[in-house]
């Protein structure tokens, strides 16, 4: 069984592509090679800066031969059409079998595709595989038309077994496959050659570059925390920046540096990002948590232990820190004076411009986030300063520079503005939360605040008809109707939305919108479509807590043995009156009487009927829906006594009348409860 | 390794002769005021058309809004690009632009240099092209760019281009902390001049000017006039009567859109511009230098035959 060796070297690929480009190579590859009939037993691909590889190993050394016959018209169809299905299979006319068939003679083409030898298979697949490489952007070098991430330079194509290793006849655009690559772009010279995957890795690192970028990952992360360790310090790890920082280099060399007194002082958020960003660095911090040094990490190793590219970075990340400073100290001078200036100045940024500026937003918010403030137990004076402050900082110098830091610099600005901690901490928490996982805010403030934020930008996307379709949401309402939900039942609160929408034309929309967010939330929860939909349809479905309280109460009385049978109960009785009362043109709604019951089983469904109603009304009055639905569950016995003795359709019609009557009471009993029409089964 | 540079015009001299050396024609700054290197039309419009181009020069180049009155250890309106670009880009255009660094004295075996992705967009040139800024130590020193579309145009061949921002470039060679300490001849000449010498008070004289002074009517109506010179430009019939030839004009045309395009810049450092009007700002200079494009790749140094 041969192995296939598989490297694209090309010039420096981005980092944040090369992971998708390795996985992307294996899978075209594999997946061209196993279409054309070859089989293998693994396969693993990987990236460094300069290079794509991909391992092959128990590769078939060609397809299998392959014979497929077809039947064709019968003999003495028109001339063309035997001649169309000659041309269909690829074959001659004359070659065409005549087989006896049920109805008569008919033509058989017999198709036979030899068996091909895999490196004829490879060259072909990854010919197309060059040609058609679903980068996020190519591009075009020199003279040629070949489109790759980067120029492409050399290319190893080689299928090796025990005999030996061979290369792969391939040319793509005037490159020709072959044996050979070249190592670290500085710490080696010349071309290497290699005889297989396992050669080639060895040889690879002993020309300075690490295939795997997995362990270039972990070499970083365990020398940078060694280094730390042994000065009593942590990196703050950020696994995001170490595999972009692994796709950086093909020789890691991790460097710690100090980051000067000066800056100290700032944030460490400032600190951190600003190193981040600008840098790709490590933050480093000491026992109490304060940023101290930084890591670095080099590509090569130099004869000076890395000293002059330590400067440099040292010298580098000195100015970067000097703007960063530049810009806080600015900040501090005018949140210290109370932040008015920059509260004006959103007066000038277009939020939308059929919803006027940011500082039109905020006043709306100042309005909203005082009307919530009962609902949600925060001072209504102190929830309105929250809203009035919380963007402040979208005009700082900071934020400007790392927008990132937006609500993070709000909170710094509001406490040094001498606001209330309340105040401050939602300046930062009322953008939350921005995802599904994302925590949520509890302070009554800060709720108060990202509640009047989030309904704010839906009333008003809603109001200029800017909604979301399809795949489409630009304004990512989806997240902020997600945010709404999830404030509102993880804190367990009250809020009637109809009351915030009031009577606009697109309210019973934007309320349907919010019920069809709350279904998706609620699947991964493990709550029925149905059973939700059996909730919307209650009265008082613009309180989610409610809705969401007596749907967790139906969901857990459907999963029991009565509720189960219960809803068969229901439905039958249902079915049985509709049609009834189709076909009688009336509706039997009232006056079912037990002194016109003459079956047991009937008698003992009136008290259980009478039982039932005596719980559910004041269980359902206060939002008690267990104790409700239980109730409604203990139906479930005298139903189906009663579906099993009883004819409803009587020879009697005040016997079948009152029947009737008695199973619409079964349906408004159950009705008063959930809409159980809509639940399946 | 060639001796080390020991001031800013020694760097300059050392990048001149090395690409001198390599093949590039050594051309002189264009003489318009331009934001940047690539304005030059030996790159925005050499870059377009099927001839082959190699040529390397320095671009002074003005950006009124990073004006600093001098004061700022590495913002300046007025600055030095080095420019270099060559169609079709060659193979080893890496390797040659890791010569010129060595050159000037960066030591590739004591330095970290590395190729972090950098997507060029220019909007009002209509171009775009991928490549990378070069780091060495963690700063940027330069941008390498493989064009993909000028003016509107598909690039083919490809043209590779070289940025050098100068003063930081040399900033790092030199360790120099702020720009006007910077020696500029010789430190061991007998009339030494430091960076600061020669421009420090320009750049205060032009910061007050772009920022407060420049009259935003005047700059409005100049904008005004080179967008209708370059389309009368244009306009004109392709035959000279006067001579009988076939001379099409993109190169004067092509200098009102520079025109156009500096006062632009002008007109946003004084702050006259606000954020839904600079769009349309742009798009008018591209769809100048995107006309200029397309008289270009009609003429003889655009290919046409």
């Amino acid at each position: 069984m041969p192995d296939l060796l598989i490297e694209l070297f090309s010039e420096e690929i981005p980092a944040r592509m090369q992971g998708k480009a390795s996985a992307d190579l294996q899978k075209l590859v594999t997946d061209g090679l196993v279409e054309a009939g070859l089989t293998y037993a693994s396969a693993a691909a990987f990236a460094t800066p300069r290079r794509l590889a991909l391992s092959v190993e128990g590769l078939t050394a060609a397809s299998q031969a392959v014979r497929e016959e077809r039947k064709g018209p019968k003999v003495g169809a028109p001339e063309q059409a035997v001649a169309g299905f000659a041309r269909g299979a690829g074959v001659e006319v004359s070659a065409l079998d005549v087989r006896a068939d049920k109805k008569g003679e008919v033509y058989f083409a017999v198709i036979e595709r030899p068996g091909r030898p895999a490196a004829e298979i490879i060259a072909e697949v990854l010919d197309k595989t060059v040609r058609t490489f679903p980068w996020p952007k190519s591009m075009r070098w020199g003279a040629g038309s070949l489109k790759w991430v980067r120029p492409l330079h050399s290319i190893i194509c080689l299928l090796s077994d025990e005999a030996g290793a061979e290369v792969v006849p391939v040319e793509i655009d005037g490159i020709t496959a072959g044996a050979e690559t070249q190592g670290h772009r500085f710490l080696s010279k010349g071309a290497i050659k290699v005889t297989g995957f396992e050669d080639y890795e060895a040889k690879l690192k002993q020309a300075h570059v690490y295939l795997r970028p997995e362990e270039r990952a972990e070499m970083i992360w365990h020398d940078a925390t060694n280094q730390a360790f042994a000065q009593g310090l942590e990196v703050v790890a950020d696994p995001g920046l170490l595999a972009e920082v692994a796709g950086l280099v093909e020789w890691p060399v991790v460097l710690l540096g100090k980051i000067a007194d000066d800056f100290l002082d700032l944030p460490p958020e400032v600190l951190q990002t600003s190193m981040k960003e600008h840098q790709k660095f490590f933050s480093v911090k000491d026992k109490t948590g304060r940023i101290v040094q930084f890591v670095t990490v080099a590509n090569t190793e130099t004869s000076d232990g890395g000293a002059t590219i330590l400067a440099g970075n040292q010298k580098v990340l000195f100015a970067r820190l000097s703007d960063a400073k530049f810009f806080w100290e600015n900040d501090l001078r005018v949140a210290k004076a109370g932040m008015e200036p920059w509260l004006e100045s959103l007066g000038n940024v277009t939020f939308h411009n059929k919803l006027g500026t940011q500082k039109d937003r905020i006043e709306r918010i100042v309005a909203l986030a005082r009307e919530l403030a009962t609902v949600v137990g925060a001072d209504a004076d102190e929830a309105a300063e929250a809203a009035r402050v919380a963007k402040a900082d979208l005009s700082s110098e900071m934020v400007y520079e790392f927008p990132e830091l937006q609500g993070l610099m709000g909170r710094y600005y509001a406490a040094n503005a001498g606001l209330s901690d309340a105040v401050a901490a939602a300046a930062e928490e009322h953008y939350s939360p921005l995802g599904p996982s994302d925590d949520v805010p509890t302070a009554p403030v800060s709720v108060a605040v990202a509640l009047a934020d989030k309904l704010d930008t839906l009333t008003g996307f809603w109001a200029i008809d800017e909604k979301p379709t399809g795949s489409k949401d630009p304004f990512a309402l989806r997240r902020a109707a997600l945010g709404v939900i999830r404030l509102i039942l993880e804190n367990g609160l009250t809020v009637p939305l109809s009351r915030i929408f009031v009577e606009n034309s697109w309210a019973p929309e934007l309320l349907s919108f919010f019920h069809d967010r709350l279904k998706v939330y609620l699947k991964d929860q493990g709550i029925r479509h149905d059973v939700i939909d059996a909730c919307i349809a209650m009265p008082g479905n613009d309180d989610l807590t409610l809705l969401v309280k007596r749907a967790k109460a139906l969901q857990a009385t459907l999963e029991t043995d009565d509720g189960e049978n219960l809803i068969q109960g229901f439905k039958r009785a249902n079915n049985i009156l509709s049609q009834a009362e189709e076909k009688d043109g009336v509706s039997y709604e009232y006056g079912a009487d037990p002194k016109f019951a003459e079956h047991d089983a009937e008698r003992a469904l009136f008290t259980a009927l009478d039982e039932a109603d005596r719980v559910i009304k004041p269980a359902m009055e206060a939002e008690d829906f267990g104790t409700a639905m239980a109730a409604m569950a203990e139906l479930r016995g005298p139903i189906d006594a009663f579906f099993e003795g009883v004819q409803v359709n009587a020879e009697n019609d005040i016997v079948r009348r009152n029947r009737l009557n008695l199973l619409s009471r079964i349906r408004s009993t159950c009705l008063a409860v959930a809409d159980l029409t809509r639940i399946n089964g | 390794m060639a001796e080390t540079p020991r001031s800013f015009q020694g760097i300059i001299l050392a990048l001149q002769s090395y690409w001198a050396s390599k093949g590039c024609a050594v051309l002189q700054p264009y003489d318009m005021e331009v934001g940047a290197g690539t304005f030059h039309p030996a790159t925005t419009l050499r870059a377009l058309g099927s001839k082959a181009w190699a040529a390397a020069y320095v671009q002074p180049s003005r950006r009124p809004t990073d004006g600093r009155y001098g004061e700022n250890p590495n913002r300046l309106q007025h600055y030095y690009q080095y420019q270099v670009i060559i169609k079709p880009s060659p193979p080893d255009l890496q390797a040659l632009y890791l010569g010129s660094l060595e050159a000037i004295g960066i030591d590739a075996s004591l330095h970290d240099i590395r190729f972090v992705e950098d997507d060029w967009e220019s909007p009002t040139l209509g171009a775009w092209g991928l490549g990378w800024e070069v780091w060495c130590d963690g700063m940027e020193i330069s941008q390498f760019t493989y064009f993909q579309q000028v003016g509107g145009h598909d690039c083919h061949p490809v043209s590779g281009e070289l940025t050098y921002g100068l003063e930081r470039l040399a900033m790092y060679v030199l360790n120099v902390d702020h720009v006007m300490d910077m020696p500029f001849n010789d430190p061991q000449s007998p009339i030494p001049l430091t960076y600061g010498d020669v421009f420090k008070q320009t750049e205060e004289e032009y910061a007050r000017w772009n920022f407060d002074v420049a009259d935003t009517e005047t700059l409005l109506q100049h904008f005004k006039d080179a967008e209708a010179e370059c389309a009368r430009i244009l306009d004109e019939p392709a035959v000279d009567p006067k001579t009988g030839k076939t001379i099409l004009m993109a190169h004067p045309a092509y200098d009102q859109a520079i025109k156009a395009s500096h006062v632009f810049n002008l007109l946003d450092a004084r702050g006259v511009i606000s954020v839904t009007e600079r769009q349309a700002y742009i798009g008018r200079v591209r769809a100048l230098t995107k006309a200029c494009a397309d008289a270009f790749v009609a003429t003889p140094a655009g290919g046409a035959t």
